[in-house]
């Protein structure tokens, strides 16, 4: 398999000394940057201003869950015609929802946690210099930029932000008439989705082209981090899917503007009939599936690589099964392609293909399955250091348990009769998608903090974040599947013209309490985080003991990741606590010569010659080595 | 040693600063806000009168927010402007007390992030004290995560048991139909599954935290893999998922694979929703839905029906949907505008109203209304249609009630609907009919005059 890596042959081995030196401006070191450490700090700042501005969309639609009944001046103060009178207006209720969902999923979990960590992670881990094409890296990021602040602007239009849903799904989308949002704010929705895969696409031919091409000497595809196996074929997903969401949406803006017809047909709307015909808006769903279900993992499997390396490092201990964790991303890889029907079970598509979909769907737990129990035993009998990172990877665990078992409620077509767009299908992706996913992202942002900004972030308020959020997101999740259960319907304004719904609104008061606390606790994370840029404790190079590459550059970022040439790498990544080994990790830089009382048969991958130096060293030594398969 | 200050009194004074300031603004913004308000010419209000018409300005308010949404705006952008206009009529009125209040809350907020620094603070204290007398260790924080994970296990799973029995107990009523009773047994038996995993992996993940936690006196066990484990959990939960997979699928089938002759005899009712209201048709006497057309919808025949087709004439409109028990009903669903669904989460029943695209739904209820309330012991007690897709402001209260009666109650309550083809509707379809025949004729005699 080592033969298979190229090894990095490009121009920065000749005088790449001198290459640093070049003179950088404020504006070509921190905004138009090209060098993908800063890329990957914008963007994880963007998407932590964003995400903490749709943590706060959540709260007000929480407020108005809670307190259905009651006025809150203030936010007529805030938010003028949209809350006259205190208490928030049913159509920017719906904006909220769409708003909050649209930010979370693209802007904060997509990009904000794909962009930051492949950006950082794959040169840095693989042995590259910078990206295979910076200049693109760079136009990733402003194109994810513009479509932040064209979402963002959506606030500032007269008849509000887009409010169909996260999903738009037309007809509602399509028509202005519908409802206010779908006038401009939907205009501008559609624009910075647009934006927004342009850039994605771009940042995915990157992540490939670069780990296809530029890995270190001796890095073959089967040394690499599970990082960097679940950032590349997260890209993978997202070029393969991201392109349909834009046939979606440009099929969707002709409707709105052109007059055609290709999710509108036989509608009646204040009082006139629609001239449109022949259209479906089931064609839109599946359209927009093909990209949404694709996207939950697009979301889900950066969590999951983060988290594989900081539970391998902070457990001191190889991760369990490395090969079968690279194969389960494979197959959710493939089979997220074709499962994307479990979420139109009732739309109106033919029940037979809704079986199908089912059937599909529920084979993909089975990956699932497998990495949870590889984390489990991961975790037996190691040497558990609970930092941060750790605390946050062990919370993605535990959310991605919770929130995959209902996953198994939802994939099924026959309950999901019941189930679909109730609070339990809310409860599901945001206990499995939102919450884990928050869990890796930031378990990846408190690990490799010291990389990104040589400092490193306080623990104590590190424990405190986690604690907060982690029992903040059981108490709002947990009580809503039995919602969904009883039948609440999602994206309801108010509870109280049901009589069975109103027997929740004690609960959805104790929901946006524990939401609002939970909220607070995030503060503690972005005060620890800007606090610690300039005055966080100075990191050392290697603060976690760890085995990967990124952890052999300089503390000081320079263009170019390593002031000599890039180190060769000779082993996989988690040989951590190996028998025979004085210290309890071994870098992947440190040859086998190096190591030879720790060295086992199946270290040398078939390699004759170095087993049989091995064998002559053992013989020399008297070691007897027991073969571990 | 050299611990970096996190919280150092700078910052606290800082903060306090900022929050004393920030108590001063409330008199800066009112008055900023009242220049505003001359500005715009619109009454600037004493403060007295303030408080006195604070209550009925929220009302109206209120009231027509709520218009707003009743009403079926042609325009989109009608609604909002109509709302600014409404919203300019009625003075900005804003008691001052609000500012007060928020910014006592900011305050409030600004003492939270105060005491939790001066919290740490004290740990760091503490922890530097204890390493300058040498002998004893920095708090182990390893130690205490690890116990909290215990904590956690145990107020987790006592948590879940609290919900399952509190929660469990409101959430669930034993399904009205003959199919949501499958639907039933389904559901019970993955919520035991999926619980036993949920507690054991629970278990496992907490109890792993606490036990193997770092000592620094250990060495992690080198276990990279064991392939057999790993087939194991591989092929159990795939054993598992097809048996669950194998039930959903023939349940599903069961559902909504109706063959054409049961659907044919069921009683056939259709449902169209629009926003914000559904409209119930019975099928009549000839159980037959008549045809229509949106093409034919007027502000008197609002579903378009075709009265050219026969089988539509003895349609009968439902004010609320009334369906006989133990009798098999299908559901044809419409939608005039945009997405709806139909959903009566009591009788496990949801399918979406497609505009352009009839769907289908075929149940037979089980339990009468009146048998419902005597089971839950709730005389209140009314099964529900509601629209379970997000369609407008108006979503949160687009509602029927459905009642389940015995068939000789349902009979009667038939009789005292009205037909779609009544007497104004049929003068307009003769009105139609005439107006059509001679549009025909003048054809004919021009196409005799091309002749």
């Amino acid at each position: 398999m080592s033969s298979t890596a190229i090894p990095y042959a490009g121009a920065g081995d000749h005088g790449h000394d001198a290459h640093g030196h070049h003179h950088e401006t404020f504006l070509t070191k921190y905004i138009f940057s090209q060098d993908h450490k800063m890329i990957a700090k914008q963007f994880l700042i963007t998407g932590i201003i964003m995400a903490f501005f749709a943590m706060f969309l959540s709260i007000l639609f929480r407020i108005q869950l809670a307190w259905p009944e009651k006025d809150f001046p203030i936010l007529e103060v805030f938010l003028g015609k949209w809350a006259e009178g205190g208490r928030i207006r049913p159509d920017f209720f719906l904006s909220l929802v769409t708003i909050h969902g649209t930010i979370m999923v693209f802007f904060v979990l997509t990009a904000g946690l794909s962009g930051t960590f492949s950006n950082l992670l794959i040169p840095l881990q693989l042995g590259a210099r910078d990206m295979a094409s910076p200049f693109m890296n760079m136009l990733s990021y402003w194109f994810f930029f513009s479509a932040c602040v064209v979402m963002i602007s959506s606030f500032f239009v007269e008849s509000g932000p887009a409010s169909a849903g996260w999903t738009i799904y037309p007809p509602l989308s399509a028509l202005p008439q519908a409802i206010p949002g779908s006038g401009t704010g939907m205009s501008l929705w559609l624009a910075s989705m647009v934006l927004f895969i342009a850039s994605q696409v771009m940042g995915g031919i990157n992540y490939i082209s670069t780990v296809l091409n530029m890995r270190t000497k001796g890095m073959s595809l089967w040394r690499m981090p599970l990082t960097i196996w679940a950032v590349f074929l997260t890209a993978i997903v997202g070029l393969l899917s991201f392109p349909v969401l834009v046939s979606a949406v440009v099929l969707l803006i002709f409707d709105r503007s052109m007059g055609t017809s290709f999710y509108l047909s036989d509608i009646i709307i204040g009082g006139k009939i629609l001239p449109n015909e022949g259209g479906s808006p089931i064609l839109f769903q599946h359209l927009f599936w093909f990209l949404g279900h694709p996207e939950v993992y697009i979301v889900l499997m950066p969590a999951l690589g983060l988290t594989s390396e900081v539970i391998a490092t902070n457990s001191r201990k190889p991760i369990f099964g490395y090969h079968a964790m690279v194969y389960s991303l494979i197959g959710i890889t493939v089979l997220s392609f074709i499962v994307w029907g479990h979420h139109m079970f009732v739309t109106g598509m033919n029940p037979f293909l809704g079986g199908v979909f089912m059937i599909t769907t529920l084979i993909i737990a089975v990956p699932s399955a497998v990495k949870t129990f590889n984390y489990l035993a991961t975790l037996w009998r190691g040497n558990l250091k609970f930092t941060p990172a750790m605390l946050f990877a062990i919370g993605l665990v535990s959310f991605f348990i919770s929130g995959g078992l209902t996953g198994i409620f939802l994939g099924n077509s026959a309950l999901d009769i019941n189930l679909h767009d109730t609070y339990f299908v809310v409860a599901h992706f945001h206990l499995v998608m939102g919450s884990a996913s928050i869990c890796g992202m930031l378990c990846g942002v408190y690990h490799w903090y010291p990389k990104m900004f040589g400092r490193m972030m306080n623990d104590k308020l590190g424990y405190l974040h986690f604690w907060m959020t982690f029992i903040g997101a059981y108490l709002v999740f947990f009580p809503m599947h039995f919602m969904g259960i009883d039948g609440v319907p999602r994206r309801y304004y108010s509870f109280t013209n049901f009589p069975f719904m109103q027997e929740w609104l004690t609960v959805n008061v104790f929901i946006t309490w524990a939401a609002i606390i939970a909220g607070f606790g995030q503060i503690a994370f972005l005060f620890n985080f800007f606090y610690s840029i300039w005055f966080g404790k100075k990191a050392t190079q290697n603060p976690w003991n760890s085995n990967t590459l990124e952890w052999t550059t300089p503390v000081e970022h320079l263009h170019g990741n390593w002031p000599g040439e890039i180190p060769t790498v000779y082993r996989w990544p988690y040989d951590y606590s190996k028998p025979g080994h004085d210290e309890d990790f071994i870098p992947q830089t440190t040859p086998f010569s190096e190591t030879m009382t720790s060295n086992l048969p199946h270290d040398f991958e078939g390699d004759a010659v170095a087993e049989q130096i091995q064998r002559e060293w053992d013989k020399e030594h008297g070691i007897e080595r027991v073969v571990h398969h | 040693m050299r611990y970096k200050k996190y919280i150092n009194f700078k910052t606290i004074f800082s903060l306090v600063i900022c929050a004393l300031l920030s108590l001063q603004t409330p008199a800066f913004a009112q008055a900023e806000d009242s220049a505003a308000t001359t500005n715009d010419t619109s009454q600037v209000v004493s403060s007295s009168e303030l408080q006195a018409k604070a209550d009925s300005t929220g009302k109206t308010v209120s009231d027509t927010t709520g218009n707003a949404v009743a009403a079926q705006t042609p325009a989109g952008t009608s609604a909002s402007s109509n709302a600014v206009e409404a919203a300019q009529q009625e003075e900005k009125s804003i008691d001052p007390q609000v500012y007060k209040n928020f910014f006592y809350y900011v305050l409030l907020f600004f003492l939270v992030c105060i005491v939790v620094g001066i919290i740490g603070k004290i740990i760091q204290v503490y922890e530097l004290t204890k390493e300058m007398q040498g002998k004893g260790k920095r708090v182990n924080w390893n130690k205490f995560n690890g116990i909290l994970f215990l904590i956690m296990l145990f107020l987790g799973l006592y948590g879940s048991y609290w919900s399952y029995v509190h929660h469990g107990s409101i959430a669930w009523r034993d399904a009205a139909s003959e199919h949501g009773a499958k639907i039933d047994s389904m559901f019970i038996i993955t919520t035991v599954i999926t619980t036993i995993v949920f507690v054991l992996t629970h278990i496992l993940l907490f109890g792993f935290s606490f036990v193997y936690k770092s000592t620094g006196k250990r060495k992690a066990y080198f276990y990279p893999h064991n392939n057999l484990v790993e087939k194991i959990w591989t092929i159990v939960p795939a054993i598992v998922l097809t048996i669950l997979v194998l039930f959903g699928f023939f349940t599903w089938r069961s559902i909504t694979n109706v063959p054409d002759d049961v659907a044919a005899n069921a009683l056939q009712v259709e449902i169209t929703g629009e926003q914000f209201a559904w409209n119930v048709r019975y099928a009549g006497r000839d159980n037959k839905i008549g045809k229509r057309s949106i093409k034919l919808t007027t502000p008197m025949n609002g579903l378009g029906i075709d009265f050219n087709d026969k089988s539509a004439w003895d349609d009968v409109r439902g004010s609320d949907i009334v369906l006989p028990v133990g009798k098999p009903v299908r559901f044809t669903i419409n939608s005039k505008d945009i997405l709806h669904s139909f959903y009566m989460p009591d009788f496990r029943v949801q399918m979406n109203a497609v505009p352009g695209m009839a769907t289908h739904f075929q149940m037979t209820p089980r339990f009468t209304t009146q048998e419902m309330r005597e089971k839950l012991n709730n005389p209140e007690f009314d099964f529900v249609m509601l629209c379970a897709k997000i369609c407008g402001q108006g979503h949160y209260n687009m509602q029927k009630t459905v009642r389940i009666v015995t068939e000789a109650e349902y009979k009667e309550w038939l009789s005292t609907q009205t037909y779609f083809f009544d007497e104004e509707a049929k003068k307009e379809f003769k009105a139609n009919q005439a107006a059509k025949t001679v549009e025909k004729k003048e054809d004919n005699k021009q196409l005799a005059l091309n002749n």
